[in-house]
């Protein structure tokens, strides 16, 4: 059972003066498993936050098909689910956190007995205990971010979607939300978070879709997509004699000398055999093999050039 | 219980807006002012100040209602509030009840500490408040709801300054639409009769609120006027939410 299935999702805007159409969506096909973290990526403007707003009904889009827990998308009942948090999610600067938090699960018709405990264990949860009864005007960036966490999970909702949640935050704060977002995992939840943070994604997700001009053109499993392509692999050896160096310079490999040891570049995993066959023969000490595999910024901007040629 | 907390945090937020204060003070000041006015009318201070007192209801209220109502939907989507709102289970049409119960809540009380007031002060001043006095407010209450709900009407698609103008223009019109009907029926003009007639019937005849000079002169009114009233007020109300409802539902929130 998928937790979220979306199928052919479309949707056109009007824009300026003269109602300009401008497709925001264009086909968005994507399927999100239970209990995953799906990293939703793309430059600015590619879509990401129309393909959420779709989702939770803020949008009605043009065309394509929403399943939700093996249902179609029902409106109302579907969210029930669904924790949010939106990208800079601004909330009533006048109320407490406190107040914030039981108008919120007022909202889930959650009983007042029951509030009060869900309201304390998030408040703990996100470091706001103290900060309870402060007014939201009061609160810094990160406090607000967390606050925004912990609205959404005040229904202990099965599928949290999170807009940039590390947008605007520090180090500090972008580690915290990484663990909470690991830690709703750890819980049995499914998180579906867009971002163009790409050390975080990299760092946290099990599940990638990249997402260009309103259409994905690229999903996977983070190590499948990432190791599929290595870009390059480290060989370190220590004295290495004449013969072997001539062997290694006639099949045109790239050396680096520093001392007795010599660091050999190889262009792809394949030649990994053929050079360490070349290096036991002269009996040449090898102290490391280090695959460097292409990083999600790699990726990333190899897709966006692939799509940017493909329609040139 | 979704419509009671949009409505009571709208009641919240107006009662946490330092705007309210300001008005309301301005509005009790005015209610105890009349004293000052009534000795000049000899023998007519009793009704100068029920005039008065009624009349600072009024328009403090109104003025509420441009200043606080105007922008409510508006205020919840420039300031993206409303993203988090109806991420969860709830329907448009429970947010805008909401947001109407809520501005309604915070007339209630306005109109109530000024009513006590200004009974308080007539009392003091040795007269004696009658029922009908109550009864006139009670219209008042009644004709606010009916701006409120225009107000809402037009907050869900124009910006808080050209709502706000609009539900102005709305209330100002609103008190004269028999009178501009009547004026023109001796016009050949069809484009006017036109007109004339679309405003009669679109814009809220707020006169059929209006119980001022039957309280302060005590006329007794017919029962089944109340009932009209009420039923007229009713029946406005509901359009302009459904208008409301209609306008927002099938709005993107981008």
């Amino acid at each position: 059972m998928a937790i979220l299935e979306i199928e052919g999702l479309t949707k056109t805007y009007r824009v300026g003066f003269f109602n300009r159409p401008y497709s925001a969506l264009n086909g968005v096909d994507l399927k999100i498993e239970p209990n995953e973290i799906f990293g939703y990526l793309g430059p600015n403007g590619s879509g990401k936050t129309t393909t959420i707003k779709s989702i939770l009904g803020l949008i009605r889009p043009d065309g394509g098909k929403i399943r939700m827990f093996d249902q179609p998308f029902s409106g109302v009942e579907s969210k029930r689910n669904i924790g949010y948090l939106p990208e800079n999610p601004y909330f009533y600067t006048y109320l407490t956190a406190l107040e914030v938090l039981d108008f919120y699960a007022q909202l889930f018709e959650i009983r007042k007995v029951d509030r009060e405990k869900r309201i304390n264990n998030l408040l703990e949860l996100v470091g706001l205990s103290e900060a309870r009864h402060q007014v939201l005007r009061n609160f810094s960036k990160g406090m607000l971010q967390r606050i925004g966490i912990a609205q959404a999970l005040i229904n202990d909702p099965k599928l949290v979607i999170l807009d940039e949640p590390m947008s605007g935050l520090d180090p500090i704060g972008r580690k915290e939300m990484r663990d909470i977002i690991l830690d709703l995992k750890d819980q049995g939840k499914t998180v579906f978070f867009s971002s163009h943070i790409l050390s975080d994604v990299e760092m946290i997700c099990d599940r990638v879709g990249i997402v260009f001009k309103g259409k994905v053109i690229s999903v996977g499993k983070l190590e499948e997509m990432l190791s599929s392509t290595v870009k390059a692999v480290e060989i370190t050896v220590k004295r290495l004699s004449h013969a072997g160096y001539d062997e290694l310079q006639k099949s045109d490999e790239k050396m680096i000398h520093s001392g007795e040891n010599t660091l050999i570049i190889l262009r792809s995993e394949d030649d990994i055999d053929r050079v360490t066959t070349i290096l036991t023969k002269h009996t040449t000490k090898i102290v490391s093999i280090i695959p460097h595999k292409t990083s999600l910024e790699d990726l990333f901007v190899q897709q966006l050039e692939k799509v940017l040629k493909n329609e040139n | 219980m979704k419509i009671r907390a949009i409505a009571i945090n709208t009641f919240r937020e107006a009662a946490r807006d330092k705007i309210l204060y300001t008005l309301l003070i301005f509005g009790l000041l005015l209610i105890v002012a009349s004293e000052v006015v009534s000795p000049l009318t000899l023998g007519q201070q009793e009704r100068v100040m029920k005039d008065i007192g009624l009349a600072s209801i009024s328009i403090f209220c109104v003025l509420i209602i441009l200043l606080v109502g105007a922008g409510l939907l508006y205020k919840e989507l420039d300031k993206r509030t409303i993203y988090t709102i109806l991420s969860k289970p709830v329907h448009r049409y429970q947010f805008i009840l909401g947001k109407y119960f809520g501005l309604l809540t915070t007339l209630l009380v306005i109109v109530a500490v000024m009513t006590v007031t200004l009974y308080a002060h007539l009392w003091l001043m040795g007269q004696n408040p009658t029922a009908g006095l109550l009864i006139a407010i009670c219209f008042i209450y009644i004709k606010l709801a009916v701006v409120t709900s225009v107000a809402i009407m037009f907050s869900g698609f124009s910006s808080p300054a050209l709502s706000a103008t609009f539900t102005f223009i709305i209330y100002f019109i609103g008190h004269l639409s028999a009178d501009i009907k009547n004026l023109t029926q001796h016009l050949d003009s069809q484009f006017v009769h036109f007109l004339t007639n679309a405003l009669y019937y679109l814009v809220p005849n707020l006169d059929y609120f209006d119980l001022k000079s039957q309280a302060v002169h005590q006329i007794p009114i017919d029962s089944s006027f109340y009932f009209l009233s009420t039923i007229y007020a009713i029946t406005y109300i509901f359009a302009m939410l459904l208008i409301a409802i209609m306008v927002f539902e099938r709005r993107d929130l981008k």
